[in-house]
């Protein structure tokens, strides 16, 4: 019983049984029928919840794994190494449920190679294509020291290690691009998107919104799997993320009053319609809620607070990209649309094999190092000299 | 051979659907009647009220389909077409969900599914042709010929009858200007065509966010390295200080 994640929850592994056979019927269909078969898309609505879902909050809250290597190995912060490995992995996990996602979704997804030798500069969708190409290769090879370390692979270790920073700074660079990019794509719908999500600063909110989730998502997954692996949480380190959560939501806040002035479009907000109540409903779940009670020092250092506070701020970025995606787009394209059901098991039957994945990695690799409660105690940061010498103590 | 045009005037057209059907002929589509554009039905001659307006890929000027599919698949000839080439086509559909008009169309219900639209007959064009549609007009509605000789005579309509015609050409500036323009004797929202779209070519608005990435790359780059070169260095020098120390108290004990 103990550590076995689906050994203790055979509700939950019967669930996720039902629902991965459901998904493969699916995705049997549509690679039988076309996609005409399993989805509600049609030709004033050609992107539905595979792209703003499965694609858009995957890159998202896969936002994590650049931040945390950014602050680990960029600013040199190693407090905060026991959390790079998982957030890496989510990343990484993350990226390749989106291109399992992409794979279902384009029309014909044998010829994704055609990004590669037929390129267009001026089309965002090149440069989204070559970040995931570029960045999910990244992520492998910062991953892969936990595989190799397992396998006790030294000499290619080596070489993994000795690239580190490079790679860092190339990963930072790629999710930079590519989270930011995502928000570009729907630079070119200015007659179609609602004015409140159609912004010149897309790509900004898209950048800063996946920072702050991000950070959300690594809270949230150390708190879950602690739960579940009956493992120690680095309370100290998610605390100093939720110190930072809510200064990056509020500048998020301030940015948008900014937006909102210089387009003139606050008279929108008492118009009654659904895209009204949809962006007050994720104003608040995104953005107002989780940066008061972050911004609440009780809250804070709770671990219910951190957790539920980022839960909140992760359900507001979902919305904030269904939103852009889906809701937001209706109106101006003249149409309705609600996900097929099998358009919603194919996604759940993604998200199941992420989760998966996640737990088999964590169970058969050192994902969460043994040594962080040492680890975790030792969190100052202002003494860096001091936390040093410990460390070439041991 | 130069910048084509097909100049389409709502007044004259008597909804007989025969650019419908010639067009079905000329690129041998299913013969059904349509009455929404779709994968086999490039052109129609939709009611609008006691009007009728036809639809067709409007050929912009400077096409969003054609800046935004990240394999090439679109192309804009020297006459003015968008013609798109289903051998390069991943099927994202980006095109679909950025081209200001909502024409291109998909083959939902195909394995193989291709972007579907009216290509301006380019190979009839091309031997010096009109395409099916224009010359199966019995009413003149439809008119096939130079751009600026077609945007000429739109001009020279309007000032001739300017208490019969809008004062619109659509198309002429719509979104950086099209091959295809209509002119009306109602304005031109009233016959559901889009007019919030801008003079701005679309490709444009990406264009502004593409173009900063090479300077994010080498901005962000250097900061990146820079302050890991900084921090790196800081965690040297402690190292360093402490081992200084270490040695200091060795030589003291000794």
């Amino acid at each position: 019983m103990k550590n076995s994640f689906f050994g203790k929850l055979t509700f939950w592994k019967v669930t996720a049984i039902i629902i991965l056979i459901i998904a493969a019927y699916a995705v049997i269909v549509r690679f039988t029928y076309g996609l005409g078969a399993v989805t509600n898309l049609k030709d004033e609505f050609p992107w539905g919840l595979w792209i703003g879902f499965d694609i858009l909050c995957g890159v998202g809250l896969a936002a994590g794994g650049f931040t945390l290597c950014g602050i680990v190995y960029i600013f040199n912060i190693k407090s905060f190494k026991p959390i790079v490995r998982p957030a890496v992995l989510t990343a990484f996990l993350g990226y390749l449920l989106v291109i399992a996602a992409l794979l279902i979704d384009l029309g014909r997804p044998y010829r994704i190679w055609h990004a590669i030798i037929m390129w267009n500069p001026r089309s965002v969708m090149f440069e989204v294509a070559w970040c995931v190409m570029l960045y999910t290769t990244v992520l492998a090879l910062e991953f892969s020291p936990a595989v190799l370390e397992k396998l006790r692979w030294k000499f290619p270790l080596k070489i993994i290690k000795s690239i580190t920073i490079p790679l860092v700074i190339l990963g930072v660079l790629l999710s930079t691009l590519h989270q930011s990019s995502l928000g570009s794509v729907y630079l070119i719908v200015p007659s179609k998107l609602y004015a409140f999500w159609y912004s010149p600063l897309l790509p900004v909110f898209f950048f800063l919104s996946a920072l702050t989730i991000g950070f959300a998502m690594v809270i949230i997954e150390s708190y879950l799997s602690s739960r579940a692996f009956n493992r120690q949480l680095e309370l100290p380190l998610l605390i100093r993320l939720g110190q930072v959560m809510p200064v990056l939501l509020l500048v998020q806040l301030v940015i948008k009053i900014i937006d909102f002035a210089n387009r003139g479009i606050f008279n929108l907000l008492f118009i009654p319609r659904t895209e009204t109540y949809l962006f007050y409903f994720e104003i608040l779940l995104a953005i107002i809620i989780p940066m008061l009670m972050l911004f609440n020092k009780k809250i804070r250092h709770s671990r219910a607070g951190l957790f539920y506070a980022s839960l909140i701020a992760v359900l507001g970025f979902i919305l904030n990209r269904m939103n852009v995606s889906i809701t937001g787009m209706e109106a101006g394209s003249g149409t309705s649309y609600t996900p097929h059901w099998m358009e919603f098991f194919i996604t759940l039957g993604i998200v199941t094999l992420g989760f998966i994945a996640f737990s088999y990695a964590v169970k058969y690799l050192n994902v969460f190092e043994k040594s962080s409660e040492q680890v975790v105690a030792e969190s100052s940061v202002v003494n860096l000299a001091k936390q040093l010498g410990l460390q070439v103590d041991k | 051979m130069g910048k084509k045009a097909i100049l389409i005037d709502i007044t004259k057209c008597v909804g007989c659907q025969q650019c419908a059907i010639a067009c079905k002929e000329e690129n041998n589509l299913p013969d059904i009647e349509e009455t929404k554009l779709s994968a086999t039905a490039y052109t129609v001659v939709e009611e609008r009220g006691d009007h009728y307006v036809r639809r067709l890929c409007m050929h912009c000027n400077e096409p969003t389909c054609v800046s935004v599919c990240p394999v090439g698949a679109f192309d804009k000839t020297p006459e003015g077409a968008i013609i798109y080439n289903e051998n390069k086509c991943i099927g994202c559909r980006y095109c679909m969900m950025a081209c200001p008009f909502q024409v291109p169309r998909y083959e939902w219900n195909s394995t193989t599914p291709r972007v579907q639209k009216c290509r301006m007959c380019i190979e009839r064009i091309q031997t010096g042709d009109i395409p099916a549609c224009v010359q199966a007009c019995e009413t003149g509605a439809s008119q096939f010929g130079d751009y600026y000789q077609m945007l000429q005579q739109a001009h020279q309509a309007i000032k001739n009858e300017p208490d019969k015609y809008v004062n619109h050409i659509y198309g002429e500036k719509e979104v950086g200007g099209t091959s295809v323009l209509y002119i009306s004797d109602v304005p031109f929202e009233k016959l559901g065509f889009k007019t919030n779209l801008g003079t701005m070519p679309l490709p444009d608005l990406t264009w502004e966010a593409l173009s900063k990435i090479p300077s994010v790359v080498l901005v962000g780059g250097t900061l990146l390295y820079g302050i890991w070169w900084i921090t790196n260095r800081r965690k040297e020098v402690a190292e360093f200080e402490r081992k200084i120390k270490e040695q200091e108290k060795e030589s003291k004990e000794d």
